[in-house]
């Protein structure tokens, strides 16, 4: 059975987002670094670039298995998680923690509202 | 198998030695500019001998068709007749130039000639080119003929190219690079195109469909007749993806059911050889409706006299020069050895074969889609707890057999992928029957056996993920 | 039939374990109408007959096995050591699948591995991958890397006038759905470098180009970097041998043709398209790579990585729909570098450079003949006294094939001739080339 991070919220693509201050920190689910396998590469964006919600920002990849990664809502990246070019399995060991992808600074705060809850998220992934 | 590690060429190296003898300078020596000299350059120096050893002894850590049976789904790896390899090898075809004069290169115009007829009539298509040197890049042809065929009848909205989620993984990626996009069309519960969700994906901007057939799983798609009318009533064209061709020569010419345009894999269908991964051939064959949009040059014969001509439409070259030559010469081999009959007889018998193991191996290996079998089927080898496809594919290792395909088609899971082709025996399906029978048996009495095979291979499994994360792809010191 | 092997009683035991009476019913599914057509095909031969045959016809093309030849042009006649087709031959490489089953196809991988690794040397590159289907095309596919990486914003692409034709043709298939311009330069590099703008994705240099010139890269890769696009060097692998890498000028990817590497001319294929990237660019790569790795008794070994690239994971989404290699022309190249060597690659080139500049100064001492000027290493443009197409035809009825007229290219060009020279060449033969120009333009 996969973790939750109680503190965030999700889109249905398997990313998660959580508030920090006055900005988001975003990464990938338990659910989905388990079906995705032993990550072996991120590829993340650029500093500065601003995305919609929806738009993909990076990739992830296993042996077997490349996924896009999707913004969970629509913002302008602040930092990326740099520590994963070295140790992308940080992905796989610590989904919501040390294996961060990037924070951003949303454009539309609203936005967070419309994204799943953990109990939504958790019910829809269970699904899988 | 050769088990003793070989060491790369680097760690054979001795300064001061080497492989060949030339011939010394017999004319005046120019002087090379200091600024243009490159400082160095760090090649192994290895004798003859040594060079020889390494090369037969990598040779014999590879299974192979002359050593192994190899029951490779969706590959077709049949026997490469050794005529095939005599024929190529002719002088008069190793010392020709592509830029010589055509009326100096008769023989090898006439031969690709040959070869674009004989594959029009197994086809039943209007027109043939060799260009593609394989089949994701006759693909990528087939699907560049269909857009220069919409751009020239002002349909610049046409570029939705309709995929079966059963397809390989080069269709989607052609469409990519030709400037197309692609929707998944599903499969239905008998593993054939689903007629309603195609209906609702035609509509005016669709530039054609992409279809296999045989799929990919192994089964003629029935509904091939009334899906090219669907996509042609709806403007779009269709592109017939020829990897399972052995099913179907002399029983059925593809554009006799609406193919408008189709790739020949030459070493699948006409016993080329794999060469552990190429060179390949992917000739592409069109109907009337795309004939003139093929790529070129393309062989033509006049008054006995052969010339290679750039079609007026085309899509100009898909590489230089005249397509892979020295593959054609094979292909062309076969099918003279072959003739009519043996073209039909090749086809009956590659289904023969793979109907038989498929009765002997359903009994214990589910087969999702049990319906009769074209030149292949798809079984599951997820059957025990605790085992995969992938631990039974090993285990066929220490038996001596090829592993299946596994894990393709995506619709399948733990997909395991027979095709014998036709140039077994019975005899060796009934060995690899019964070995198969035997793994299904070990997997319930012997597990370990086969999570920690193979046993008898140079390597056990690698490190995939460590090889990924930190890729060492040269060589250094 | 030598290659099916059951007999009639085979096939019979075999349908009645499956349950049906005849052949012909497994094909039951294929509309009835259209079921096993004539083909219209001639009936089989013999093996002894169909050999005959395909002889006869190979026997009727012009050979460089026994002309004085001296075109090249895209496609050269080299040495190729008898080690090379004898080992490439086996069985195990030749009849073996791609490699995806690494415990059975360690040779192959090892192979590969080590072309990787040569071929990165040679070019100066990092990685190098398992091949593409020719140098035009991995030319092109190293264009598409860089207009993917550059976006909707660098739509220019700046190629050299004098590339080779068939490559721009095969660059203009490949770029049919993108919107793109292609801009000719006709300066040296160094100065259409300059050129380069904020609008620009690729640069491309040919080395030599397609007239044989050699030019100095020096300063390219600033000028094109500094614009932020993509330098990409299309390079003669037996050249480099000799001169200086393209990767020792800064190329960010590197293509070559590498058909000369051990490979027969073939009518043109099968060649091997070569191509090499710095770090920054190898997972943007197209094509198959090796990579080492180990099992878990610690013994090294060899397996396909980097695939999250590919066409079979990626799919629409890929860097390029290409899936096979030119394995075998890859093979013959391993084992033409590892059999020739450090000293002996170079001493290769050497005698091309000496006899090349030997037969420049020949031709350009029968009065009416110029050669172009500029550095060139194998090849060079021949001005001719009367059209190059008749010396052409004249002479190849004798038994010297004295090179391209350029006019099959370009037809204004009738007075010029691109000359071939490599080790192939005997002083003897390069007497009689200049010879026979001689009293061909008489």
């Amino acid at each position: 059975m996969s973790s939750i991070d109680k503190n965030a919220r999700y889109r249905s693509s398997h990313e998660w987002a959580r508030k920090d201050g006055a900005r988001i920190v975003a990464g990938i689910s338990d659910h989905a670094q388990d079906a995705l396998g032993d990550i072996v590469f991120i590829e993340l964006p650029a500093v500065g670039k601003t995305l919609k919600q929806g738009e993909a920002f990076g990739v992830v990849e296993s042996v077997k298995a490349a996924s896009d990664v999707y913004m969970p809502m629509s913002g302008k990246i602040l930092s990326v998680n740099g520590t994963l070019t070295g140790d992308p399995a940080l992905v796989n060991k610590e989904p919501y923690t040390g294996g961060w992808l990037i924070a951003f600074e949303p454009t539309n705060p609203a936005e967070w509202d419309g994204l799943l809850t953990p109990v939504a998220y958790e019910a829809e992934a269970g699904k899988e | 198998m050769n088990l003793i590690p070989e060491p790369l060429a680097f760690e054979l190296s001795s300064p001061g030695r080497v492989g060949v003898s030339l011939p010394t300078c017999d004319v005046p020596v120019t002087a090379v500019p200091a600024s243009l000299r490159r400082a160095e350059l760090k090649l192994p120096e290895l004798d003859e001998l040594t060079v020889v050893r390494h090369f037969t002894r990598l040779s014999q850590k590879n299974f192979s068709i002359d050593t192994h049976f190899y029951p490779l789904g969706s590959c077709t790896m049949k026997y490469n007749p050794k005529a095939n390899e005599v024929a190529a090898a002719q002088p008069g075809w190793k010392g020709a130039h592509p830029l010589v004069s055509d009326d100096r290169n008769q023989g090898a115009i006439e031969l690709i000639y040959r070869l674009q007829e004989s594959l029009k009539a197994i086809g039943g298509f209007a027109g043939v080119s060799v260009q593609p040197a394989a089949g994701a890049h006759g693909e990528l042809a087939g699907v560049f003929m269909i857009r220069a065929y919409h751009l020239a009848h002002g349909n610049p909205g046409r570029v939705k190219m309709l995929i079966p989620d059963s397809a390989h993984g080069t269709n989607p990626a052609s469409c990519t690079m030709a400037g197309l996009t692609t929707v998944t069309i599903p499969s239905d519960a008998e593993g054939g195109v689903d007629l309603d969700a195609l209906k609702a994906a035609c509509d005016d901007t669709v530039a054609g469909i992409m279809i296999t057939n045989p799929s990919t799983i192994g089964l003629f798609e029935r509904n091939i007749e009334k899906i090219a009318k669907m996509i042609h009533d709806a403007g779009g064209l269709v592109y017939g993806d020829g990897a399972n061709m052995n099913a179907l020569t002399g029983v059925l010419r593809p554009a006799d059911v609406g193919i408008d345009v189709m790739h020949f894999n030459l070493h699948k269908t006409f016993s080329t050889p794999h060469g552990g991964g190429g060179p390949g051939v992917g000739m592409v064959g069109a109907a009337p409706v795309l004939a003139e949009y093929l790529p070129g040059p393309i062989a033509v014969e006049k008054n006995g006299k052969f010339s290679m001509e750039m079609p007026a439409k085309g899509i100009g070259r898909m590489k230089a020069f005249n397509g892979n030559f020295g593959v054609l010469v094979r292909a062309y081999t076969y099918i003279r050895m072959l003739g009519e009959e043996g073209m039909r007889r090749l086809a009956e018998s590659a289904v023969l074969n793979a109907n038989y193991i498929k009765v002997k191996m359903e009994k214990v290996y589910p087969v999702k889609y049990p319906r009769r079998c074209m030149h292949e089927f798809v079984a599951m080898g997820n059957f025990v707890d605790g085992i995969h496809t992938l631990d039974i594919a090993k285990r066929m290792i220490d038996y001596g057999y090829h592993p299946p395909t596994i894990y393709f088609p995506l619709i399948v899971p733990e997909a395991l992928m027979v095709e014998p082709t036709e140039t077994e025996s019975k005899e060796t399906l009934d060995a690899f029957i019964d070995v198969m029978l035997k793994i299904a048996e070990e997997a319930k009495t012997q597990p370990e056996l086969l999570h920690d095979a193979p046993h008898n291979t140079p390597i056990g499994r690698l490190d995939e993920v460590a090889a990924a994360r930190n890729p060492m792809l040269c060589y250094r010191s | 039939m030598p290659f099916i092997p059951n007999t009639n009683a085979d096939r019979e035991a075999m349908l009645a374990a499956i349950g049906v009476k005849s052949v012909e019913e497994l094909f039951s599914d294929i509309p009835a109408g259209k079921r096993f057509p004539k083909l219209g095909l001639p009936a089989g031969l013999s093996e002894l007959e169909a050999l005959r045959e395909i002889e006869a016809l190979a026997a009727k093309n012009l050979s460089a096995s026994s002309n004085a030849w001296f075109l090249g042009a895209g496609a050269y006649n080299h040495f190729i050591p008898a080690a090379v087709p004898a080992l490439a031959s086996r069985g195990e490489f030749l009849s073996a699948y791609t490699p995806y089953q690494p415990e059975v196809s360690q040779g192959t991988l090892q192979a590969i591995f080590e072309y990787q690794s040569m071929a990165a040397e040679l070019l100066g590159m990092d990685t190098v991958n398992a091949s593409h289907y020719d140098g035009a095309t991995a030319l092109a596919e190293a264009v598409l890397m860089a207009v993917n990486a550059g976006g909707a914003s660098r739509p220019r692409i700046m190629v050299p006038a004098a590339l080779h034709p068939e490559y721009k043709e095969v660059l203009r298939t490949y770029l049919a759905a993108f919107t793109v311009n292609i801009d000719e330069y006709t300066e040296v590099p160094a100065l259409a470098a300059k050129k380069c703008d904020e609008r620009t994705s690729c640069f491309v240099a040919s080395y030599p180009d397609f007239e044989g010139r050699v030019h100095d890269l020096s300063g390219v890769a600033d000028a094109v970097h500094g614009a932020g696009a993509v330098f990409a060097v299309n390079a003669d692998p037996i050249m480099l041998g000799l001169l200086s890498s393209p990767g020792s000028f800064g190329a960010d990817i590197v293509t070559a043709e590498g058909q000369a590497l051990g490979n027969s001319m073939n009518y043109g294929g099968p060649f091997l398209g070569m191509m090499g990237v710095t770090q920054k660019f190898v997972r943007k790569m197209p094509g198959r790579i090796v990579g080492q790795a180990f099992d878990h008794d610690g013994r090294r070994g060899f397996v396909l990585t980097l695939s999250a690239r590919e066409q079979h994971i990626r799919r629409e989404k890929a860097v390029s729909n290409i899936c096979s290699n030119q394995g075998l022309v890859m093979l013959q190249t391993t084992i033409y570098l590892e059999a020739l060597g450090k000293s002996g690659l170079k001493a290769v080139a050497e005698l091309c450079w000496n006899k090349a500049h030997y037969a420049a100064k020949a031709i350009a001492a029968v009065p009416g003949f110029a050669v172009a000027e500029g550095t060139f290493f194998k090849e060079f443009v021949v001005k001719t006294p009367v059209p190059a197409k008749e010396i052409v035809d004249k002479l190849e009825r004798r038994g010297v094939v004295p090179g391209l007229e350029l006019s099959r290219y370009y037809p204004k060009r009738t007075h010029e001739l691109l000359v071939c020279v490599t080790e192939m060449n005997t002083k003897a033969q390069i007497d009689l080339l200049a010879q026979s120009l001689k009293e061909a333009s008489v």
